[in-house]
């Protein structure tokens, strides 16, 4: 067996007094397509904002291709190539699509001390590109994000995640609050990054959307994995009942 | 060309300078062109580099997503630190120094308590208006340092510089500045991180970005601009009083509002601020000029807070209605 991509050994987290995630271990597989299920509070959030940067463990390690790693914000978590996208997807409705694809990680034509000229030119030349390499065809880089649709903006999303060369990608609930249309769009994206050979995992509570997708289901409970199994080898009613 | 109109009607400015030129044209005819005459160009450009450098500070600070009501406070506290600190001895330019390192202090700690405690920095600001006003008159001891015409090298920031004696030193400060400040907003990465953390803080903080330490450097910025603002007024008036700038911040928030800034942060434009300003600083004195009784002034600035909100919502409405294809397939 290869070394995991990511890996995490019993990693616990407590809000205030609420034991959140109660030791899980879990490893990826590089290329695979990761289903993570679980009802509302059962620790799934917690876990992705520990690989997202966006909240520390407050036990147990998490290794990167075999190495350990301490991710404490979420530029960590982005230098190492684990890109996350939310449900809320990370962009700012009233900038453009070409400076959302490339905020915080702006290419400048010079800089003194992290503070530059941006490369404007390059920025939208790029986010031109990256969409279209997601099979998304947009007008023009300088729309708004807001006047897009949610599909078009997870695309763009996607897209962005992939200009940077994630190695892995969570989707955090990507599919919520989108139309059906739009819905099996973003599952045609998830899709899609496995065969560019990008690891994913795909959180959701709507089993069907992470059926559609994923290689293998993990479900969470209470803050602990109560499966662990090939799509091939479980069923909807099995992973419904564990939850 | 649906496209051009489109975006016009979604620039927030655009409201704000149309009712500019009707104004100015306005004034114009009813003082009977005593409105544009050289004298009362004269007029109004002394004293609008320092309503609008307070002004393009809390655009910036405002499109970040924060607030700031200690502006009126700070534009008084700089000047009368310098004129102290010059009374006392210090050359001219080393007390000009620590005015502006006060002023930037004073940002940070605005900016550092507002993120620290994550309290509204309504209330930091509102605390800090009362006692940068306090040091001021503090430092000042109850009586305005008198420094002598010459003894300070005022002229720099306050002396006119073509022949006609129309445009001072400070239209030009102004304008270098606020081009400055334009161009950090819009061509910079800190600008991108600016528009993104007032636009939407989840997604900027996922990003990466580091909203807390971009939010005190706006906050430090907004201070800075409005203590040199005072002190340029104060220069202008070679004298330095405790009392002035009161009613300020309100002023600057009101020219950022009219000038299409968002409460709400993300929204916004330099010069919309500067347009915000000229429009407050016109009819204050085009009311005087068209002999309309001055008590109406802060009425007419409240009238078009409010209009000018209600307009470019609209305006933004009606620009996004607007159907242009933004997909090619």
């Amino acid at each position: 067996m290869t070394t995991p991509i990511i890996e995490t050994r019993d990693l616990h987290k407590w809000y205030s007094g609420v034991h959140a995630l109660k030791g899980v271990s879990l490893k990826v597989e590089k290329g695979e397509a990761l289903g993570l299920v679980g009802d509302n509070g059962a620790g799934k959030s917690t876990l992705i904002n520990i690989l997202s940067g966006l909240h520390r463990q407050d036990q147990g390690e998490i290794l990167l291709d075999g190495k350990q790693v301490d991710i404490r914000n979420p530029k960590d978590s982005m230098r190492l190539g684990i890109e996350t996208i939310y449900q809320y997807n990370s962009m700012v409705p009233l900038m453009t699509i070409s400076r959302n694809v490339f905020v915080g990680r702006e290419p400048l034509k010079w800089s003194i001390g992290g503070f530059g000229i941006l490369d404007e030119k390059k920025m939208r030349d790029d986010s031109v590109k990256a969409i279209a390499d997601v099979d998304l065809h947009l007008r023009s880089p300088d729309a708004l994000v807001g006047e897009l649709s949610g599909g078009q903006r997870q695309g763009v999303a996607i897209a962005r995640a992939m200009h940077f060369k994630s190695k892995v990608m969570i989707l955090d609930e990507p599919t919520n609050h989108l139309s059906v249309k739009e819905t099996s769009k973003v599952i045609g994206f998830v899709k899609g990054l496995k065969a560019q050979g990008v690891t994913s995992i795909f959180i959701s509570h709507n089993m069907h959307h992470v059926f559609a997708c994923c290689d293998r289901i993990v479900a969470m409970a209470l803050g602990q994995i109560v499966l662990d199994k090939p799509v091939s080898e479980t069923s909807i009613e099995e992973v419904s009942e564990k939850l | 060309m649906r496209r051009l109109v489109k975006l016009a009607l979604q620039k927030p400015e655009l409201a704000s300078a149309m009712l500019l030129v009707l104004l100015v044209l306005l004034f114009q005819i009813r003082s009977n062109g005593i409105f544009l005459s050289i004298n009362n160009v004269r007029g109004i450009l002394g004293l609008l580099p320092e309503t609008a450098l307070a002004a393009v500070g809390v655009t910036l600070l405002m499109i970040c997503g924060e607030f700031d009501l200690s502006v009126g406070s700070v534009f008084a506290l700089m000047p009368m630190s310098v004129a102290v600190l010059t009374v006392a001895g210090w050359p001219f330019w080393l007390a000009m120094l620590a005015g502006v390192a006060l002023c930037a202090a004073i940002g940070f700690i605005n900016g550092w308590i507002t993120i620290r405690f994550e309290i509204p920095s309504f209330i930091t600001t509102l605390g800090m208006l009362f006692m940068a006003r306090s040091m001021t008159v503090v430092i000042s001891g109850g009586f305005p340092p008198r420094i002598k015409p010459g003894e300070v090298p005022s002229w720099i920031f306050v002396g006119f510089v073509d022949g006609g004696g129309v445009i001072r030193a400070s239209v030009i400060w102004f304008v270098v500045i606020a081009v400055l400040i334009s161009l950090l907003l819009t061509k910079t990465n800190f600008g991108n991180w600016v528009r993104a953390t007032g636009g939407y803080l989840p997604a900027a903080a996922a990003m990466g970005i580091p909203s807390g330490r971009v939010k005190i450097a706006c906050f430090m910025i907004c201070s800075v601009l409005a203590g040199l603002a005072g002190t340029i007024q104060s220069l202008r008036l070679n004298s330095f009083l405790p009392s002035i700038g009161e009613g300020m911040e309100l002023q600057a928030v009101a020219a950022a509002v009219i000038g299409g800034t968002s409460l709400g942060g993300g929204v916004g434009s330099i010069v919309g601020g500067l347009i915000g300003a000229t429009l407050i600083r016109v009819i204050d004195n085009g009311m005087v000029m068209s002999q309309i009784d001055a008590n109406w002034f802060k009425f007419a600035v409240g009238a078009l807070t409010i209009f000018a909100v209600v307009g470019n919502a609209w305006l933004r409405r009606r620009g996004r209605a607007m159907k242009v294809e933004t997909h090619t397939k």
